[in-house]
């Protein structure tokens, strides 16, 4: 029915745009609030929830529990809630999403679904009910090879997950963490400061277990549950190994000073949970009695609390990389798991170094007079001024890296080292030979110290 | 210390000291980043002091590679193996170019050491300034920032050299693109890439810097001194025929400075 239509039959009708982008980040938002009855919550998109609960439905009173706890919660966020429960991934999704008449049991319950549950393509559905095959139940009784014969495989394979013959996987939104620690309260927690405290506390519990693993966490990841169903989780990396509870608060309140909205425990958190997904050796180490293990342990915490402060992006080392375009000679890779670094070129003993120490990427684009078309530069213009070059050498020719690309694109280059009147140091380049092109331009690279 | 006529005195000159930190600084003996140019050093009594804040001001906005290279390859040179800390904005690398590791590891430096931590807006570089001077055990920590900072007044200022101090590590500003303005820096210069002694066929030479001091605390300002960088042995040498230039010889401004003004201009 078009707009105009309904609006006419309703007129106080309220019309919303549908926003996939905002349901799913919603859909999101609820599956990080779930985390709190399991660590296996998967995403079925566009609309559902997928939690694994085998083993955790003890701690809500069993099964009934746990379905009032949800739909509790759910409803109180204005969500209406179909919740069903099955022996498989696959069965609970079919019995949520198809179920209309009650059953005795869940095998039951599955067996009276429609043949439409399987979810195949509409012509094969149709094709089903024609046959006489209304539910999932007369499918089964019929031979598994004649379905596949008649109907396609991926029926076989649709009705063996819902039947349980097949196994059906979950895909987690979060992989469990090899250590998790949490604590629930049967009153909620008002303030974010009591909520911290709390964080110190498990970080104290979960540092004893990666001390006994031998471990140290790289990656914490404390959640923080409201008691109307929604969480938020705060995470925080570290460039080395590290069960230091003060340390790991420090980078914590670092990261939650700087989040542009801040924790809000809204009517309290009722659950926080701290795991650590990502952990590594960590021995016991000795110090070093001429310190050097104690500054380079001072640097790295310097490390992690910019990283943690600025982003992984804004810390960074240089590495060297292998090619002779000057642009892409040095990777700038994040300092936090940087790999280790790769030897320098030497400079040439008695020589000028030839390789600027400020490089231009994209180099800046120059007016150039030279003497002759293809000789050095004589005069320049950059940024509005004007230089006279005084001394010059090159050029030293870098052609593109033919052997890497098939059309062969790319122009050779000519790269001088010049010095202007007033002793500055620059090194422009002619972009393409002329034997290449028309009227060749030519850039600023780098500035020499 | 003159003598003091009354007991109290002394005392609140004490406490005085002890706010203001001109007091002796704890345990840690200053030491001194020397660039190895025996006329430089001998001027400043040793090399820059460490532990403090200087300031290097690029004479022009063409002379920011100069200002920090001359500021990198300092810390650099005194300094076994320790990083080199060096805060930039992020527009940094559109104005003045990025560091250029390749450039540095030619210039005898070790690029390995060098970590970069660029802040988005010159705020929070304070902020970050503020934590990478108190971690011990860098070579040098350099700030480099363009144009006018609001943010980085007297106070400001006064917290970075007390923080400095107490740590130990020496602060270097790099202020690029910047008129000098009052501050608290232990000293302050101005940096210019000077022309370069010609290798044959009149090619460019080994880096040269031309430095004026503009301020020294507690001591005379004024001098001029053209280094050049030798990457082979990591010192700065003499730039030959230095001697014929007018440069070398101490300026009126030394002379003025030793007047009690000179102190209190900070």
């Amino acid at each position: 029915m078009p707009l105009a239509d309904a609006r006419a039959r309703v007129p106080e009708l309220l019309v919303v745009q549908h926003d996939p982008v905002a349901d799913a980040a919603w859909l999101d938002r609820l599956a990080l609030g779930c985390n709190r009855y399991t660590p296996l919550v998967a995403i079925d998109a566009p609309d559902g929830l997928i939690l694994d609960i085998a083993g955790a439905e003890h701690l809500l009173g069993g099964e009934a529990g746990l379905i009032d706890d949800v739909e509790m919660r759910l409803s109180r966020l204005g969500m209406s809630v179909r919740v069903a429960l099955g022996p498989t991934a696959d069965a609970a999704r079919a019995l949520a999403r198809y179920q209309t008449r009650p059953a005795p049991d869940e095998d039951q319950a599955v067996r009276r679904l429609p043949v439409a549950a399987l979810e195949l393509e509409a012509e094969a559905t149709t094709a089903l009910v024609r046959a006489g095959l209304k539910t999932i139940g007369d499918l089964a009784s019929r031979p598994m090879a004649n379905i596949a014969a008649r109907f396609g495989a991926a029926a076989a394979t649709a009705l063996r997950r819902i039947l349980g013959d097949a196994p059906s996987p979950l895909d987690p939104r979060v992989a469990p963490p090899p250590v998790a620690t949490e604590r629930r309260f049967a009153e909620p927690l008002g303030s974010s400061a009591h909520a911290t405290k709390v964080l110190a506390e498990l970080l104290d519990q979960a540092a004893i277990e990666l001390r006994e693993r031998g471990k140290g966490g790289r990656h914490f990841r404390a959640t923080f549950f409201r008691s109307d169903g929604l969480a938020r989780s705060i995470e925080i990396e570290t460039g080395h190994p590290t069960r230091d509870t003060a340390l790991v608060m420090r980078l914590f309140a670092e990261r939650m000073d700087s989040l542009a909205d801040p924790l809000d425990p809204g009517f309290g958190f009722d659950m926080i949970r701290l795991a650590v997904p990502r952990l590594e050796m960590l021995g016991a180490t000795q110090l070093k009695l001429e310190g050097g293990a104690v500054r380079d342990a001072k640097m790295d915490e310097l490390v992690d609390r910019m990283t943690t402060r600025l982003g992984r992006g804004r810390v960074r080392r240089l590495l060297a990389a292998d090619t002779h375009i000057p642009e892409q000679a040095q990777l700038a890779l994040p300092a936090i798991d940087a790999p280790p670094p790769a030897p320098w070129q030497a400079p040439e003993p008695g020589e000028p170094p030839t390789r600027p120490f400020h490089l231009f990427d994209p180099p800046q684009p120059i007016e150039v007079i030279a003497e002759v078309p293809d000789g050095p530069p004589h005069q320049f213009r950059w940024r509005r001024q004007a230089h006279a070059v005084r001394r010059y050498e090159g050029p030293e020719r870098i052609a593109a890296e033919w052997w890497r690309r098939r059309d062969n694109a790319g122009l050779t280059r000519d790269y001088y080292r010049v010095e202007d009147a007033q002793g500055r140091r620059f090194w422009p380049f002619r972009h393409g030979l002329y034997e290449e092109q028309e009227r060749p331009l030519w850039y600023i690279h780098g500035v020499f110290a | 210390m003159p003598h003091e006529s009354h007991p109290n005195i002394a005392g609140l000159r004490r406490r005085l000291a002890r706010i203001t930190g001109e007091a002796e600084p704890r345990g840690q003996s200053t030491g001194r980043l020397a660039s190895g140019h025996a006329g430089f050093d001998a001027a400043l009594g040793g090399g820059l002091a460490t532990g403090r804040l200087h300031e290097f001001f690029a004479a022009d906005a063409l002379d920011a590679t100069s200002a920090a290279a001359f500021a990198a390859l300092l810390a650099l040179r005194c300094s076994e193996d320790a990083p080199l800390v060096w805060l930039r904005t992020a527009d940094a690398g559109r104005r003045s170019g990025q560091l250029y590791a390749p450039g540095i590891a030619e210039l005898g430096g070790d690029p390995d050491r060098l970590l970069l931590i660029e802040a988005p807006d010159p705020r929070l570089l304070l902020a970050c300034a503020n934590d990478a001077i108190r971690c011990a055990g860098s070579a040098a920590v350099i700030v480099e920032s363009w144009g006018r900072w609001p943010a980085l007044d007297l106070t400001a200022g006064r917290r970075l050299a007390l923080g400095a101090r107490d740590a130990g590590t020496s602060l270097l500003m790099l202020r690029l693109g910047a008129a000098p303005s009052p501050s608290v820096a232990e000293t302050r210069w101005s940096v210019a890439a000077a022309p370069s002694r010609a290798l044959e066929a009149n090619a460019p030479g080994a880096p040269a810097f031309d430095l004026e001091l503009l301020r020294r605390r507690g001591g005379a300002a004024g001098g001029r001194w053209q280094l050049e960088w030798n990457h082979d042995e990591h010192v700065f040498g003499p730039k030959v025929g230095e001697a014929a230039l007018p440069g070398a010889v101490l300026p009126m401004a030394a002379r003025r400075a030793v007047l009690p003004h000179g102190a209190a201009a900070a």
